[in-house]
């Protein structure tokens, strides 16, 4: 991506630890509009933590993060009335199992930029269309594949109208037959023009729709690259060791 | 404000009244030795008879332990001394208690015994009826322990509530800790005696509620 | 026969039974009256201490353990006589059913923060996250995600509790509230026969017994504790 356009998300300097657990060492990343940024690296070596510091569901240590240039960390920043731009998809889906599909979707809708319900439910419905699941918009969690209920997830997200969007492992959680649905509207959002920052496993994907690889290790960025960079000739060592396990 | 200190908070009167508190604590302590068996036992059967094969036999366990449950303990308690005489049975207070109590606290241990005994898989009594174990054998070495353990925070919950019940006897003139805080009461016309007796009851019992809050949170989570 | 005769006789003697009837009437509205406040003002402060508990400041949520710890630890009649004796002498007069609807609303705050509590801690932090990501703030996440989802794992074993303590009602004997028990012990040792004892327990039964089969349905319904 060679735009000149300012980043949508950037970090600076990121640190966090837990306790006397230095999780996040010095973390710094840009991302540009309508770029897909995918990370990789070992188990515990702070992906998630990297993500969740990004709407503060994690309070950094140090450093400093802007979403479309509002420090998210300045004090007279409204951070849920920015959490509405960043839009997160989890591992483990987070439905409210008591509300329908349009329920989920439309809550914040209603709650957060007080839409009334008629309208909050027509945009849900939309979304929803987004994701190929407006038939379902009244089944409740319960009664939806762990494919569906991601995608309802997502739109949940997309509803609001993120800047960006992050998506923690969002096919792990799914039955291998079940991947490909989320993968789908993955792409879809992408040749939409969505700003995306991915932690994922799925490396065919990450081959085809990143613009940019980053391996993790340690609360550390190792080294970032384009996805035939990271892929196929990783320059450090446990970048290579790291391919070379997950290739296997 | 020296009004409430001296109407709760009269140490001397406390000290005088101790030493018949303390008297009265014994009596609890012996009451508790009584119905707190009682009750595990007598629950015990009842949970077994609700799990019972005979339709019949689990029906008429269960309306047995509704109608029991669906009375205050006191009001079994005041029928079984007030009311019995009148069938030619006079009982002691002890007796009485105990009675009345096994009555409804057998209802209470027995719906826990049951849920614990439900939780216990099929599979344990398949696999131990597979080794030769008698149904009874089954029961006692295999599937108890698992439903008692995963029972347990209701069990002492129920027990604390037992407990505290025993208070109750002082309504039918047996001597315990707050038949023996109130006797003080009336003697002295100052509340500092049902004070200490709350203190008496809150050392015995604030450490087990504490243990079943943690317990319960621990198998909730 | 003569013993059947004579156990009737002591326990359903037809001429008490008329005579006591209006006596145990009145009391059962009482019964109820008192019972039915209890459960709204012991149910509503248990989900505000609940929820004041779930904004984790800590010396407030130190005061919600301690209230709710004691009145747990202590036998509701110790609580009964402390306020029947201790306050007028403090200058609060109360009537007698006061006193008894404070305490039992009071013991019944205190388990049903406990409950609430319980449920509130069993939504998984997920569905905090997920309200949060989306911009929904701390009060309208506990409201629209939490509380509702929360509120259904504890309808059984509240409503068993509810039970529990409705049926305390019965100790406003002690202290003269003209509740059921009040008319049968009275009627009792006016007649010198336990009809009245008898009626008093029918009363009971009746209307405590729909709360009972109510809660052991919610129980078979919502079994979540043993899942
Ligand atoms: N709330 C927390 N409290 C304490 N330690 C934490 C907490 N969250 C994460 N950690 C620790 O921080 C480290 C990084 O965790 P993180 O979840 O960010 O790793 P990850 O790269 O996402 O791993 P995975 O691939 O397994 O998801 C781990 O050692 C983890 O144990
Ligand atoms: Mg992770």
């Amino acid at each position: 991506m060679t735009s000149n356009r300012p980043p949508i998300l950037e970090v600076r300097g990121l640190r966090k630890s837990f306790g006397h657990l230095e999780v996040l060492r010095g973390i710094d990343l840009e991302v540009l509009p309508q770029e897909l940024v995918f990370i990789i690296g070992p188990s515990g070596s702070g992906k998630s933590t990297l993500l969740r510091c990004c709407n503060r569901l994690e309070e950094p240590t140090g450093g400093s993060i802007s979403i479309d240039g509002v420090d998210l960390m300045a004090r007279s920043t409204d951070i849920n009335a920015m959490r509405r731009r960043i839009g997160m998809v989890f591992q483990s889906f987070n439905l409210y199992p008591h509300m329908s599909a349009l329920g989920n979707v439309a809550l914040a809708l209603r709650r957060v930029l007080g839409r009334k319900r008629t309208e909050a439910e027509a945009l849900a419905l939309a979304a929803l269309a987004r994701v190929g699941l407006a038939e379902k918009a009244n089944a409740y969690p319960a009664e939806l594949s762990g494919g569906q209920q991601q995608r309802v997830a997502i739109a949940r997200a997309l509803a609001l109208g993120p800047k960006i969007m992050l998506f923690d492992e969002p096919t792990s959680a799914l039955d291998p037959e079940l991947v490909g649905s989320v993968l789908k509207v993955m792409r879809e959002l992408k040749a939409g023009g969505m700003t995306m920052l991915v932690v994922s496993h799925e490396m065919r994907f990450a081959r085809d729709a990143a613009d940019r690889v980053i391996f993790m290790d340690h609360g550390l960025i190792v080294e970032e690259g384009t996805p035939e960079q990271i892929f196929s000739g990783p320059r450090e060592v446990r970048t290579q060791a790291f391919i070379a396990e997950i290739a296997r | 404000m020296q009004a409430l200190l001296q109407q709760f908070f009269d140490f001397a009167i406390m000290a005088r009244a101790l030493p018949l508190l303390l008297t009265g604590l014994g009596q609890t302590l012996v009451l508790c030795l009584v119905v707190i068996p009682l009750g595990l036992i007598g629950g015990l059967l009842v949970a077994l008879t609700s799990l019972a094969r005979s339709r019949a036999v689990r029906w008429s366990a269960a309306a047995a332990i509704d109608f029991f449950r669906a009375i205050p303990p006191l009001v079994l308690l005041i029928f079984v001394y007030a009311g019995l005489p009148f069938a030619g049975i006079r009982l002691s207070p002890l007796a009485a208690v105990a009675i009345a109590f096994l009555l409804n606290n057998s209802s209470y241990y027995g719906e826990i015994y049951r849920a614990g005994i439900e939780s216990v898989g099929h599979g344990q009594w398949d696999a131990a009826r597979s080794t030769g174990l008698k149904a009874r054998q089954a029961l006692i070495y295999v599937v108890l322990p698992q439903a008692v353990r995963n029972v347990l925070p209701d069990l002492i919950s129920n027990t604390v509530e037992v407990v505290k019940l025993t208070s109750l006897a002082s309504v039918v003139a047996l001597p315990e800790l707050l038949y023996s805080a109130d006797m003080a009461r009336s003697i002295t016309f100052n509340t500092s005696p049902i004070v200490l007796a709350a203190g008496i009851y809150l050392v015995m019992l604030w450490p087990i509620v504490r243990l079943v809050s943690r317990l319960e949170r621990r198998i909730a989570s | 026969m003569d013993a059947w005769s004579r156990f009737l006789d002591a326990f359903f003697k037809w001429q008490l039974i008329e005579r006591y009837l209006p006596a145990i009437l009145d009391g059962m509205a009482v019964t109820v009256e008192i019972a039915a406040a209890v459960v709204i003002t012991g149910i509503l402060l248990g989900l505000v201490l609940a929820i004041l508990r779930a904004f984790r400041i800590l010396p407030l949520s130190a005061l919600i353990v301690i209230f709710a710890d004691m009145l747990r630890a202590l036998p509701p009649l110790v609580l009964v006589l402390l306020v029947y004796f201790g306050l007028p002498s403090v200058g609060i007069n109360l009537p007698s059913f006061a006193v008894l609807w404070l305490v039992l609303s009071c013991v019944l705050a205190a388990f049903a923060e406990e409950i609430f509590w319980a449920g509130i801690l069993s939504i998984p932090k997920g569905q905090w996250e997920a309200a949060r990501s989306t911009g929904i703030g701390f009060v309208s996440t506990l409201a629209y995600i939490v509380l509702p989802q929360a509120v259904r794992l504890t309808v059984a074993p509240l409503t068993n509790r509810t039970l529990a303590i409705a049926k305390n009602t019965a100790l406003g004997m002690v202290i003269g509230v003209s509740e059921i028990l009040s008319q049968a012990t009275t009627g009792q040792s006016f007649a010198g026969n336990a009809t009245p004892l008898t009626m008093g327990a029918i009363a009971y039964v009746i209307l405590f017994i729909p709360v009972v089969v109510l809660g052991r349905w919610l129980e078979t319904r919502f079994a979540w504790r043993r899942a």
